[in-house]
Order: structure tokens, then C-alpha cells, then sequence
């Protein structure tokens, strides 16, 4: 029987060197501005089922997407750098879903996947940062969840321990399968791509993108990665989309950081009493 | 996220050359893989976007792996423990992905394996190597002594060992021994035929072997007792699981610290002979070490790129005077050289190693099938120009190389000769490549038949009859010029008769005069595809008429005299 991985991973606008258009004029952020990447930490998460799948034998690692057809790009970047195969969930129903209907949608394609032994994601994405996809997930599968992982301790095929990276320390968790992992960016960074996967894989498309009559496309039967809509994995209509997300932005706010004027203090014991009290009117420090 | 490839569309140009579709073509036998492996390309589109796409992975680790370690790979070097070398440990992280991203055994056929690209996206990958970690691109390089075991092996040799290469096991080339370097006919490791074990013994020493502790080894042997020059040598490979040779001890070395540069001694080592014997030398050894050649150059290439930013980097961040010391004529004009010897030493890189391509692409299909009486003649006027020009290609790039480095180094200031800066490894690196794979003396002696035999005149007037943009018609003058110097100065020389002293004192300067107008010629060329190429050629082509003016004078004014003077 094969050790069922599923990966989680987001292609999202790369907000690490963002310019001055980075932002639209309503607070939204410009997706156009920004190229379009596979999240960081999903590359860690992926690294982590990949190193995984080198210990246990016939492991099948799977990625999973949510997001419009173009999210295929990060679909063939995960076959590149090894996953077995690739899932793209992809509906209009599904625009405007916050992390609780996301959380449905994904849960609804690894149900439709089958037996799953681990599903692993990064912490967080770099376009939203709520962290909050990954535990509701587990939440809606009803299986244990791991967060902020580093390292993988020690794999059975039974159960799993783990190194988690907390604000304070390590923590050292085991676990049975099945269970959710959230990997975080500390864990060991992806492999490359590999030649031969590349040359294999960049013919792979979705359906969708077959249909696009713009597309160069060597179209062979077999080359397909798999796509689902929202009634391939019989979902709940309410439940997705803006019906299905409570979530409401009220206001955004343009923050920018100004630099304020320098201090200088001496290594006098005054001048270190008068700073400990300014760190801690600030929050800084905790009395 | 750094990347040597998408960061340098010097390289990509290479793969938009008019000669591409035919070395794509002839190495993909007209893509017949297409059906039997999913990773083989349809067609000619197809292809270059996989050389691309791979090319671009290996831009990636030559930036964010290689160049990050090569600073502790050269402090660390390599170690040996009980008989073993270790190598640093960045260099054991290089090669791992190197070997995880599938990089190993690029040129090789599919059935081993491989990648099946013309050696073009090859050498190119090798360069950008080099530039991330010279001392690994002899690690990772290594793996074209795989084309000789291709070319002239027997099937289960192929079979046996040339799967190995994908999967990351390292080679080496064991030629030189202590009384045998530049002069490989007094190879005296001896080899004798077991008769009870099947396979052949060898015994005796190699020195200063590349990556000596390497899985695949190919070794130049003595089979032929009682013979004193090249014709009793024999070629054989020898696994490293046999754990037949000593490793007498890792030399200290100036520069390349990550690549292991070993003594061994072969204790009965059993080996295998490649081809057949007596052939060891004069043919087997000769197409090793232009491949090598060929490798070197590209390590050179890559090391002037790397060179060249460390200095653009630092002149335009150093303040003196109120200003950066780019700003200054003397930097500057060093930067610009830099700048143009670099794209000249690329421009005959990559033509070389499209000679090199084409005509070795006809050499495996003759394997398989008869040529046509075309398809020979073709074969051979780029076996002609390949064999020519890889000599005059390791003299330029290895010296450029050196050149480079030293006056990238110089723009530094104090701060170069510091180990505070990747400058200063890169100098060291620079020394060897001028010296291994037969020394710039030794590309001079086998470059300047292509002097005499009129062979490097020949492609000139070739280069000389091609279509050049009207608006760079004043060095494309300058270049017929030069070539017209070169003519008067070659017939001068020859008088001398070539096989004079006079003449052989003048090689250099005779074999610099051609490569000078070559790389004009290949400049001017790339600059009508891409304008980009412009200030190089021009700068390049304006110091090469100076060059060659100079070299014109000493050998009109050289006699036997003067000749007497210069013997110690």
C-alpha cells in the first residue's frame, strides 16, 4: 500500500521586494505588479514530504493548489522538484474565499484523494500571513495537527516525530498518521529542480490550459495534470467563495515607517536606566 | 534568488547562433528519442527550451550553492583519512545537488542516463560552474572523460560504467607521472595481462592527478614491454572499488584548494583496457585532452566573468578623491579590458565548441551507419577547425583568464591582496589554467600548425566574406588590415623555414596575431546579431591592431642575432 503525502502549496505575488506600485490605491495589494511565486515556505513543506518519501518506500507525494488556472505553474515547479503528482482546484465559485472556505475546498480535494497518511503545508503564506489555512484544514479533516515545524526527528511508517521551532525553544512532538504539518521557514530550504523532470514535466498541462487555444501544446492524453471544479469534490455551494467566508476586511491602513531621530547614550548607568524605561513604556521589554 | 545564467544573456545568445538547429539536429539524430523518453525534445524549439530551462537550474546552484561555499571549500581544501579523500564540505553539498538535479552525464546518450546535449548548453553550464567554484568545475567537469569511454569503449565497458556518471560518480584522467608531463611519451606505469584474473594489472605511479580519489579512472599505461615512446601505450579504466591504489599524498597547492590534486600509487590495480592497444596516446589520450581543453577554457571563461564583477562591484562602491574609482581612466580602462577580453575568449569558446560539436556528432553517427560522401567532407572541415582552434581557444581563455583576475585584483587596491575578498582565491584559482591540459607553451607548439598549414588564414577569409552591418564597416577595415599584416608577417617568418628556431621563437607571436583577428572577427560577427557586443568588439579589435602592429615590428626586425642573445 502506498504512504500518501499531500502538499499544500499557494502560488502567491513575491511581497519580499515589493516597489511603489506594490499597493493599489483601495489598500488591495497590485497582482499584477508582482510575479507571481511559489510561497516560501510551501518549498520547505514540500522538502520536508520529499525527504520524508526517501525514508518510507512507495511513498506518493501529491501537490494540491488552490487558485486560478495559471496556478499550474507552481504545480509543474513541484513535479520539477519531485512530487509524484499534482492537483489543481480551480472553480470561479471559489473567488473571494477567505481561510475558512479555502480550508473546505482543500479538505474536500484530500477527501477525494483517499487514504492520505500526512498532509503537509507551509506556516503561512507570504500574501496574507494568517497562518490560519493549515490548522483549519486539520480542523475539517478531524486530525492531529503539527505547526511551525522544522525537522523531521525520526519516521516510522506509523508515526512521526518532530521538531517544532516555537518563539522560546524547540519542542519535540510524535504523532500517528494521519496528521497535518505546517512547516516552517526555518526547515531545510527545497532541492533544486531536476533536469530530467523539467524536460519531462514542462509538457504536462490542466485541461484548462489545454482548451487554450494560445497555448503552444503538445497535447498528449497522458500529460495532464488533474483538475477539479467545485463539483468534481461535491461541495457545498454556500460554503465557498464570499458566501462562504465570514471574514470582512473593514479598513486598511498604508503604514509607512519613518525613521525617527537618533539617541546617543553612553554606557553610563543613567543613560542604560533611562533606555530600559523607554523599551519598556514602548512594549519592548516586558516589566 | 542569484542566477549565473539569467543574469548573463551573453549565454543565451549562444544558444540563438545560425549553427544551432544543425547541432541540434545532428546530436538528437533528428530527434528519434522523441517516442521512447518523455524528457526528449520534439524538435529544434523544443530542444532549446530544455537547454534553457536546465541551464537556468544550473545558474541557480552555480549562484546560491557554489559561490556561497567557495570561500570555505578554499579554506578547508580536502583531507585524507585512511586511504581516502575527503572532499570540503561545501564541495560534498555541491555535489549532491549537482548530482540531484540530474547534471551529471549531460552530454551522454539517454540509454546511460544522460541528458543528450551538444556539448554548446554543456560548456555552458561549465562555465557558469566555474564561475560559482572553480575548484568544483574539476569535480563536476571531470565527467567528460565519460565521451571517450562513449566514443571508443567496448559495449559492456559502456555498459558497465557509463550509467555510473548520472548518478554522480566522479572520473579522473591519469596521465602525468613524475618523469612524464608535457612529454606523455615516457609514460612508465606499466600494465601486463593477468591471464588468470582475465584483466590487466597496472603498477607504478601518477602524480599530480586531478581528483585523484575519483569512482571511474582512465589511465595511460605501458602495455607494450620493451617500446620507449607513445606507441606502447595503452588506455584503461579502472573502478574504484577495487581499492587497488595508494594515495601517496594530496599536494599543497596555490590556488583550486577544493579540487584534490593526488600522487597514487597502483598496486596491482586490475583495469580494463578502452579500445584497442597501443592506441593509448596517439589516439584515445589526444581526443581526452582536447575535451579537456575544451574544459579548461570553459573554466576560465567563467572564472574572467566572475573576475570581471567582483572588480565592476568594488570600483564603483570604493570612494577616493571624492568620487568612485571607476570614475578614474586607469580603472576604467582596466575594467573595460576585462570586460572585452572576456566576451573575446567566450565569442571562441562557444565557436570552438560548435566545431567541436558538429563534427563529433558525425564521428558517433559513423558509428552507426555509413556517412555520406557530404556528410564526411562536412565532417571533417570541423574536425579540421575543432583540432585548430582548441589549442588557440586554451592559450587565449587560460591567459585572459589570468590577466583578468590580476588586473580585477589590482582594482581592488589593498583590499585585493587581502583574503577579504573572492578576488584574491580567484587569482590563485586563475594560475593553473594556463598550466594544466598542457601549458600555454604547449598550446603555442600544436596552434601554430594552424599558422603554417594557412588553416587559421583560411577561416579568416571565411569570417573576412560575411555580410557586416554597413555601420561597423571602419573594423570590419581594420580587420582586413590586421589580416593583410599577418600575411607580410607569416611570409617573413617562413623564410626563416618552419622548422627553424626563428620561426619556433616566434610562434607565440605569430599564433596571438591570428587568435587576435579571430576574436575580432567572432566579436564583430555577435555584435551585427546583437548590439550589445559593440563596445567589447570595439575596444577589443582596437587594442588587438595595436598588439599585432607591435608583434608585426619585433618579427620584421628579428634575426639570427638577436636570436643568439636571448639563449642562456
Amino acid at each position: 500500500m502506498n504512504f500518501n503525502i499531500i502538499v499544500l502549496i499557494k502560488q502567491v505575488p513575491d511581497t519580499r521586494n515589493v516597489g511603489k506600485d506594490a499597493m493599489k490605491s483601495d489598500g488591495t495589494v497590485n497582482r499584477t505588479a508582482l510575479p507571481a511565486i511559489f510561497n516560501p515556505e510551501d518549498l520547505n513543506a514540500l522538502e520536508m514530504a520529499l525527504r520524508i518519501k526517501e525514508q518510507i518506500p512507495n511513498t506518493v507525494v501529491t501537490a494540491i493548489t488552490m487558485g486560478p488556472v495559471r496556478a499550474a505553474d507552481i504545480l509543474r515547479e513541484a513535479l520539477y522538484r519531485g512530487a509524484d503528482k499534482a492537483v489543481l482546484v480551480t472553480d470561479k465559485k471559489f473567488a473571494g474565499s477567505d481561510t475558512l472556505a479555502t480550508s473546505y475546498i482543500l479538505s474536500l480535494a484530500i477527501k477525494k484523494i483517499g487514504r492520505v497518511n500526512l498532509v503537509i503545508g507551509g506556516r503561512q503564506a507570504i500574501d496574507g500571513d494568517t497562518a490560519q489555512v493549515g490548522p483549519q484544514v486539520a480542523e475539517k479533516l478531524n486530525i492531529p495537527q503539527i505547526t511551525y515545524a522544522e525537522e523531521v526527528v525520526k519516521v516510522t511508517n506509523d508515526n512521526i516525530q518532530i521538531k517544532r521551532r516555537l518563539e522560546r525553544g524547540v519542542e519535540l512532538v510524535e504523532v500517528a498518521y494521519p496528521c497535518l504539518i505546517t512547516v516552517h521557514s526555518s526547515a531545510p530550504p527545497c532541492r533544486f529542480k531536476n533536469a530530467k523532470k523539467v524536460m519531462k514535466y514542462k509538457k504536462y498541462y490542466t485541461v484548462s490550459e489545454q482548451q487554450n487555444e494560445n497555448m503552444n501544446c503538445i497535447s498528449i492524453l497522458d500529460r495532464v495534470i488533474e483538475e477539479w471544479n467545485a463539483s468534481d469534490m461535491n461541495a457545498n455551494m454556500e460554503m465557498l467563495g464570499l458566501s462562504g467566508s465570514p471574514t470582512k476586511v473593514k479598513k486598511i491602513d498604508n503604514i509607512v515607517l519613518v525613521q525617527k531621530d537618533n539617541k546617543l547614550l553612553t554606557a553610563s548607568e543613567y543613560d542604560i536606566a533611562l533606555l530600559m524605561e523607554d523599551l519598556s513604556n514602548n512594549h519592548l521589554l516586558g516589566k | 534568488m542569484n542566477n549565473f545564467y539569467t543574469d548573463n544573456p551573453a549565454l543565451k545568445f549562444q544558444l540563438s547562433h545560425p549553427l544551432m538547429e544543425k547541432i541540434v539536429v545532428l546530436k538528437e539524430r533528428n530527434y528519434r528519442d522523441r517516442e521512447k523518453y518523455e524528457d526528449a525534445p520534439e524538435n529544434f524549439e523544443d530542444a532549446i527550451d530544455n537547454y534553457d530551462k536546465v541551464l537556468e537550474i544550473v545558474g541557480e546552484i552555480a549562484a546560491e550553492l557554489l559561490a556561497v561555499y567557495a570561500e570555505e571549500v578554499d579554506k578547508t581544501g580536502t583531507k585524507m583519512v585512511n586511504n581516502e579523500i575527503i572532499y570540503a564540505k561545501g564541495t560534498q553539498k555541491s555535489h549532491e545537488a549537482m548530482k540531484d538535479a540530474g547534471l551529471y552525464g549531460m552530454s551522454l546518450p539517454r540509454q546511460y542516463d544522460g541528458l543528450n546535449f551538444p556539448y554548446i548548453p554543456y560548456v555552458m553550464a561549465a562555465e557558469m560552474v566555474s564561475r560559482g567554484d572553480t575548484a568544483f568545475a574539476n569535480i563536476w567537469g571531470l565527467q567528460d572523460c565519460a565521451e571517450t569511454l562513449l566514443e571508443f569503449a567496448s559495449d559492456e565497458i559502456k555498459q558497465e560504467f557509463l550509467p555510473k556518471i548520472h548518478k554522480g560518480a566522479t572520473c579522473s584522467m591519469d596521465l602525468t607521472e613524475p618523469d612524464a608531463g608535457s612529454d606523455l611519451q615516457s609514460v612508465q606505469l606499466k600494465s601486463t595481462w593477468d591471464e588468470n584474473a582475465n584483466c590487466w594489472r597496472l603498477n607504478g605511479v601518477k602524480r599530480f592527478i586531478t581528483n585523484g580519489d575519483a569512482d571511474i579512472k582512465l589511465v595511460l599505461a605501458r602495455s607494450e614491454e620493451g617500446t620507449l615512446d607513445g606507441r606502447g601505450l595503452s588506455y584503461f579504466v579502472y573502478d574504484r572499488k577495487h581499492r587497488a591504489i595508494s594515495i601517496r599524498r594530496i599536494e599543497n597547492k596555490l590556488g583550486i584548494k577544493g579540487s584534490p590534486t593526488a600522487e597514487l600509487v597502483f598496486n596491482n590495480a586490475p583495469a580494463q583496457l578502452v579500445g584497442e592497444r597501443r592506441l593509448g596516446l596517439i589516439k584515445y589520450v589526444m581526443s581526452l585532452m582536447n575535451g579537456a581543453r575544451l574544459g579548461v577554457a570553459a573554466q576560465a571563461v567563467g572564472l574572467s566573468e566572475a573576475a570581471y564583477r567582483e572588480a565592476y562591484t568594488y570600483a564603483f562602491q570604493r570612494m577616493q578623491f571624492g568620487k568612485t574609482v571607476a570614475q578614474f581612466p586607469q580603472v576604467y580602462e582596466m575594467l573595460a579590458n576585462i570586460r572585452a577580453k572576456t566576451d573575446a575568449s567566450r565569442a571562441l569558446l562557444y565557436e570552438t565548441t560548435r566545431f567541436v560539436d558538429i563534427y563529433k556528432s558525425y564521428s558517433m553517427i559513423a558509428q552507426e551507419r555509413p556517412l555520406t560522401p557530404d556528410e564526411k567532407n562536412e565532417m571533417k572541415y570541423y574536425q579540421k577547425y575543432a583540432d585548430i582552434y582548441t589549442p588557440l581557444l586554451k592559450l587565449f581563455a587560460t591567459e585572459y583568464c589570468n590577466q583578468n583576475c590580476y588586473d580585477a585584483l589590482q582594482i581592488h587596491g589593498g583590499s585585493g591582496y587581502m583574503k577579504d575578498y573572492p578576488i584574491e582565491r580567484m587569482y590563485r584559482d586563475a594560475r593553473i589554467t594556463n598550466i594544466y591540459e598542457g601549458t600555454s607553451q604547449m598550446q603555442v607548439v600544436a596552434a601554430i600548425k594552424g599558422v603554417g598549414s594557412g588553416l587559421f588564414l583560411s577561416k579568416i577569409k571565411e569570417y573576412e566574406t560575411i555580410e557586416i552591418n554597413p555601420e561597423f564597416h571602419d573594423l570590419h577595415n581594420k580587420l582586413i588590415s590586421m589580416t593583410v599584416q599577418y600575411e607580410i608577417t607569416v611570409a617573413k617568418a617562413i623564410e626563416w623555414g618552419s622548422s627553424s628556431e626563428e620561426y619556433d621563437f616566434n610562434a607565440r607571436r605569430m599564433v596571438e596575431m591570428a587568435g587576435n583577428i579571430i576574436m575580432g572577427y567572432l566579436l564583430l560577427i555577435d555584435t551585427c546579431r546583437c548590439v550589445d557586443f559593440k563596445k567589447s568588439a570595439t575596444i577589443f579589435i582596437a587594442c588587438a591592431q595595436a598588439e599585432n602592429s607591435r608583434s608585426a615590428d619585433f618579427i620584421k626586425s628579428f634575426n639570427s642575432k638577436l636570436l643568439e642573445l636571448f639563449k642562456v
